[in-house]
């Protein structure tokens, strides 16, 4: 582990980051793949540098360090595949609006915007438990915000 | 009791999945409360010689959970109220609902809830209390929400079950209290030996706001009204007699063991069932419709009786039990008499009863015996109980028993007058004058009964409430043979032996001058109601409990609107953002404060990696600059490259070879994706704005640069490592230690790794192609993609390559376990080849050179690697346990065959599988379809132009 690694992997994360914040997919793709290479520097350099570490190809005590190696290989195939599906948003996203930004969710604008769109009706929709089909004296007209006639005149 | 409660369960789920079975279901209902009272007959025995059944089954326990189940006394009580009052009330439903109503729902429902009662009642376990007591709660919102096409009752079931579930809740968290200070979730042990303490008190507090929503009392009873929507019979029994006591019925457990412990519970629990008790009479004064004036007096009912059995005393306690079975008697028949004068007049409210005539007379009587055992008239249960309760309040050693009292005769007084109000109603004395226009008012076109005339209810409809009647009468005379029951019940919850006995006449004595004492007040109340109604009137200006109710439930949405407002923006830069800026400031500062730091490693390792890495950090800066998405896509292959060039250095030959064609297949893979896509990024402001990203990026940045040095100046544990590298040979017959490691070692997560990417291939092709037609056979062309004609020189190239390049997959596979290799690397190089031929002959070409389709490929592999994985387990050896041949092949020369190369092999499918995949996906000749039902852009999301545009060759 060197300086200048750690410093390769830092501006993979960087860069990375800085690609991924945006809104165009195919940038989001290039920059999760730098992110990648950063993370697979780390790993990759968390255990010691040597020989490969091939069995009966030198002293075993030079050999560099295999367990973060194998981490790294799959990550870079399940990288590739991860890839491709996120290839196949853009894509999809093209083939829908042609273009591949990623947008505002439109419910979530919505509710940030105060036009709730749950469906509360239910919840919402009665205002005495008097008021059910069921026969009752005191409904609503006591609500004398509702009804400002006096007692006697009201229905 | 196991028993019992699995027929609830088989009968009640048998009538829900014949849901259109007609009343022929009430008489299977039967058989559930039927089987209980049997079961009940044979152990009554035991109970009143004072013991207890008890059956535990095993359920979790290691979380010391377990399906404990205690039939004491007062469990025997509630139970023959519970299957007791089910058997009237299901006989009931019989005539109540008439001949052409599907029935299977509700009677299903009705026993499942019965079920859930009898658990609630029958648990011995606080945590499976809680389960059958939410059971009660879903069914009771099913059933309010029977006629679920009305909005009203659609509301009163939601409410009902946010009132009840959130109180439920409450409970939970006092139950667990209490179990932890308890040390069991045993109630029977608990009870035994009462822990104390502050944290006690509160669970008990918490416990007493669920028994309060459940049991409807102030300020949570509004939901109890709303209930009635729900047809007669099932007020009858959820919303009178039964689900409705679940939470005096905990009060009751309760108080004898934490009425003292606790302090604080006590005037907790008596204050609101007081306050209930009065308010809840004084509404059931105002009510019009008799539903509703029930309704209101179970309220104050429940108030009566949990005041009752929040003393914990042992008097008062057995007073409570009466009451309890009191109440069931006469409130359920009260409720079907209303439900047998709704059925024939077609209203339930006072000002339009009509005067019921001479057929009606059995419903009358049924009527005035029930209302005056509500009220307290001696030679009726209901007297009976109310005198054991004012006995022993009396006498209760307690502060301010005296009070209690006082409020307790004004309650008494209370309900003899609506008592009255609800027996002039139904007699139709509270008529006002008929108007010409009754029968079609909408309250009746609603009602059951529209604009029929008064019918005469039949003796099969009336027979359930009159038998109750006449149990209220019998009981009321003679209670003597209640004493063991009733008895029972209070020495199990006060744990004493106290020879209760139930008596008409106690002599000339206190208590029997307040019963008097409330029978005149309520007699004067009902008589002066004129004067009554015009004061009680002002209580309507005051704030109900529904109000509360709606203003909770407003306040929410509103603040969940706030909080989801705030939380979710909706823009997906701005949670990258938020999410990366946490991963990085919380262990940063975790770093700062207390990293460990060995000063400075190397500067540089050596100088070749000193260039690999300026040529991947400028590559990386291109690909985030350059304004053309294919140059972008190209820098990042480079960047690629670079890395494979840097594991070379580092000495990890596999992943070079990895890298390298993982590479040149994404590349490929970018080409093939982002040729339709406009050539440029244009230029779009975007929520974070460049100054900030650039400020996330750099803390990104840093952090990582500190963790990367606070690593490396950590000790690096060899240990693991070398005993890897020792075990590869010997254990792995692999000399190749990474790839020992990927197929032997930790070939389990290699089988969950080769799983993910199958699953992204799989969404990969299923993305691409969503949308788009399936194409009519395809017709191989002679065309390559460009639709250039083919030149015989390049095809037969191509096809040597291909075939070279698939021999040093194979050869690649076959090596990796000694030499630089594996099923990874292999399916990959393999992958290339799958890429040569495409580019010399297009999608068509590719799908010519395997008979099998992509998914079956990948599939395959998958498979291979799960059995070659689970073989062993068969031969009793632990997973991927792999077996080895020695062989000595040409070419490879000696080697040992493990059976480790078919678990490489089917990584190697899989890997072979995702390539043809992704051609799959992305190598074909579509454009963008002008058919508007697949292509149109989704509303107004696009502000591009949406004409189709013409195949990107531009590439």
């Amino acid at each position: 582990m060197s300086v200048l690694l750690a410093a390769a992997a830092a501006s993979m994360f960087a860069i990375g980051t800085y690609l991924v914040l945006q809104r165009k997919l195919s940038r989001i793709i290039i920059g999760i793949g730098l992110l990648t290479h950063g993370g697979n520097l780390l790993l990759l350099t968390a255990g010691r540098r040597g020989l490969p570490a091939l069995v009966g190809e030198g002293d075993p005590a030079d050999f560099s360090d295999p367990v973060p190696q194998a981490l790294t290989l799959t990550a870079i195939v399940i990288t590739f595949g991860v890839t491709a599906f996120l290839l196949a948003l853009a894509y999809r996203s093209w083939l829908l609006s042609s273009d591949d930004e990623v947008e505002h969710d439109l419910s979530d604008l919505d509710i940030r915007l105060g036009r709730g769109t749950h469906d509360d009706d239910d919840l919402l929709n009665r205002d005495s438990s008097d008021d059910d089909g069921l026969v009752d004296d005191e409904a609503r007209p006591a609500r004398s915000s509702v009804d400002p006639r006096p007692e006697a005149e009201r229905p | 009791m196991g028993l019992v409660l699995l027929v609830h369960v088989v009968v009640g789920i048998g009538l829900l999945l014949r849901g259109r079975v007609g009343r022929t279901a009430t008489l299977v209902a039967l058989t559930a409360p039927g089987a209980a009272l049997l079961w009940w007959g044979t152990h009554l025995g035991t109970v009143l010689d004072g013991g207890a059944v008890e059956e535990v089954h095993r359920w979790v326990p290691t979380l010391d959970l377990s399906l404990a189940l205690r039939f004491d006394g007062f469990a025997a009580l509630m139970v023959v109220i519970v299957s007791g009052i089910g058997v009237a009330v299901f006989v009931y439903s019989w005539s109540y609902f008439g001949p052409n109503v599907p029935l299977g729902r509700v009677m299903g429902l009705l026993v499942l809830f019965s079920g859930a009662m009898l658990g609630v009642v029958l648990a011995d376990n606080l945590i499976v209390l809680y389960g059958f007591w939410e059971l009660t709660s879903v069914t009771s919102f099913l059933l309010i929400g029977d006629r679920y096409r009305e909005a009203a009752a659609r509301s009163a079931a939601l409410q009902a079950i946010l009132v009840t579930g959130a109180g439920g809740l409450v409970m939970l968290l006092g139950f667990v209290i209490l179990g932890i200070q308890g040390g069991t979730y045993r109630l029977s042990e608990l009870l035994a030996n009462p822990p104390s303490g502050g944290a006690v008190t509160a669970a008990l507090v918490l416990i007493a706001i669920g028994a309060f929503t459940k049991s409807a009392q102030y300020p949570f009873h509004a939901w109890l009204p709303g209930a009635m929507v729900a047809p007669t019979p099932i007020s009858a029994y959820l919303h009178s007699a039964t689900m409705v006591k679940a939470g005096v019925y905990l009060v009751a457990r309760l108080g004898p063991a934490f009425a003292v412990v606790a302090t604080g519970w006590r005037p907790l629990v008596v204050v609101v069932g007081l306050v209930s008790m009065v308010a809840g009479a004084l509404r059931a004064l105002r009510q019009h419709d008799l539903k509703l004036l029930l309704a209101f007096g179970t309220i104050s009912q429940l108030g009566f009786m949990i005041v009752l059995f929040g003393v914990g005393l042992e008097a008062t306690s057995l007073a409570g039990c009466a009451v309890i079975l009191g109440h069931a008697l006469f409130k359920a028949t009260l409720f079907m008499v209303v439900g047998i004068v709704d059925h024939g007049t077609g209203t339930r409210d006072v000002r339009r009863l009509p005067l019921l005539g001479d057929g009606w007379r059995t419903t009358k009587a049924v009527a005035v015996i029930a209302a005056a055992s509500m009220a307290g008239v001696p030679l009726t249960f209901g007297f009976v109980a109310k005198e054991l309760g004012f006995e022993g309040m009396l006498h209760a050693p307690m502060g301010g028993s005296g009070v209690v009292l006082a409020v307790l005769v004004l309650g008494s007084a209370l309900t003899a007058a609506y008592a009255c109000r609800f027996v002039a109603g139904l007699f139709g004395r509270l008529r006002e004058a008929p108007t010409a226009s009754f029968e079609v008012t909408p309250q009746a076109a609603s009602g059951a009964g529209a604009t029929r005339h008064p019918h005469a209810p039949s003796w099969v409809f009336v027979a359930p409430p009159a038998v109750l009647a006449i149990l209220t009468v019998v009981f009321g005379i003679v209670p003597a043979p209640l004493d063991g029951l009733i008895g029972a019940a209070s020495d199990s919850l006060s744990g004493a032996a106290s020879g209760a006995h139930l008596a008409v006449w106690h002599g000339f004595n206190t208590a029997l001058g307040l019963s008097a004492l409330a029978l005149a007040g309520g007699g004067l109340v009902f008589l002066w109601r004129v004067r009554v109604e015009k004061v009680l009137a002002l209580g309507a200006r005051l704030p109900n409990g529904n109000d509360g109710y709606q203003r909770s439930v407003a306040g929410l949405l509103t603040g969940a609107d706030r909080v989801t407002g705030v939380v979710q923006s909706g823009s997906m830069p701005v949670y990258l953002g938020v999410i990366l800026i946490t991963a990085m400031v919380l262990p940063g500062t975790a770093l700062l404060l207390d990293g460990p730091w060995d000063g400075w490693p190397v500067l540089v390792d050596s100088w070749v990696q000193a260039a690999i890495v300026a040529v991947l950090i400028s590559v990386a800066l291109g690909a985030a600059i350059v304004r053309h998405r294919l140059s972008a896509a190209l820098l990042l292959g480079v960047a690629g490259y670079a890395m494979a060039g840097l594991f070379v250095v580092q000495g990890a030959p596999d992943l070079a070879l990895t890298q390298a064609a993982v590479e040149t297949l994404s590349t490929v893979l970018f080409v093939l994706a982002l040729r339709r896509l406009p050539s440029r990024f244009e230029k779009r402001s975007t929520t974070l704005t460049r100054g900030l990203r650039l400020g996330v990026s750099a803390v990104v940045g840093i952090t990582v640069f500190g963790f990367a040095l606070a690593a490396s100046s950590d000790v690096q544990p060899r240990e693991v490592a070398d005993q890897i590298v020792a075990a590869s040979l010997p254990e792995g017959h692999g000399r190749n230690v990474v790839n020992v490691i990927l197929v032997d070692f930790r070939g389990l997560d290699t089988l969950g790794e080769i799983s993910v990417v199958a699953v992204a291939a799989i969404g990969a092709v299923a993305l691409a192609r969503a949308g788009r037609r399936p194409r009519s056979a395809p017709v191989p062309s002679k065309a390559g993609p460009g639709g250039t004609p083919r030149h015989a020189f390049v095809e037969v190239v191509v096809r040597g390559l291909v075939y070279v390049t698939v021999l040093v997959s194979i050869y690649l596979l076959v090596s990796g376990h000694n030499d630089p290799g594996g099923g990874f690397v292999g399916g990959l190089v393999a992958g290339a080849a799958v890429a040569l031929r495409y580019i010399a002959g297009g999608l068509d070409d590719v799908r010519r050179m395997v008979r099998a389709r992509p998914w079956t490929i990948l599939g395959s592999g998958l498979l291979l690697a799960a059995i070659t994985a689970t073989v062993p387990l068969l031969f009793g050896e632990p997973i991927l346990e792999n077996g080895y041949w020695e062989l000595t092949l040409p070419l490879l020369g000696d080697m040992s065959l493990s059976s480790a190369l078919f678990f490489d092999t089917g990584v190697y499918l899989v890997v072979v599988g995702l390539v043809f995949m992704v051609f799959e996906a992305f190598g074909g000749e579509t454009t963008r379809s002008p058919d508007p039902t697949e292509g149109t852009p989704s509303s107004e999301v696009s502000a591009a132009p949406s004409e189709p545009t013409p195949e990107a060759v531009r590439s």
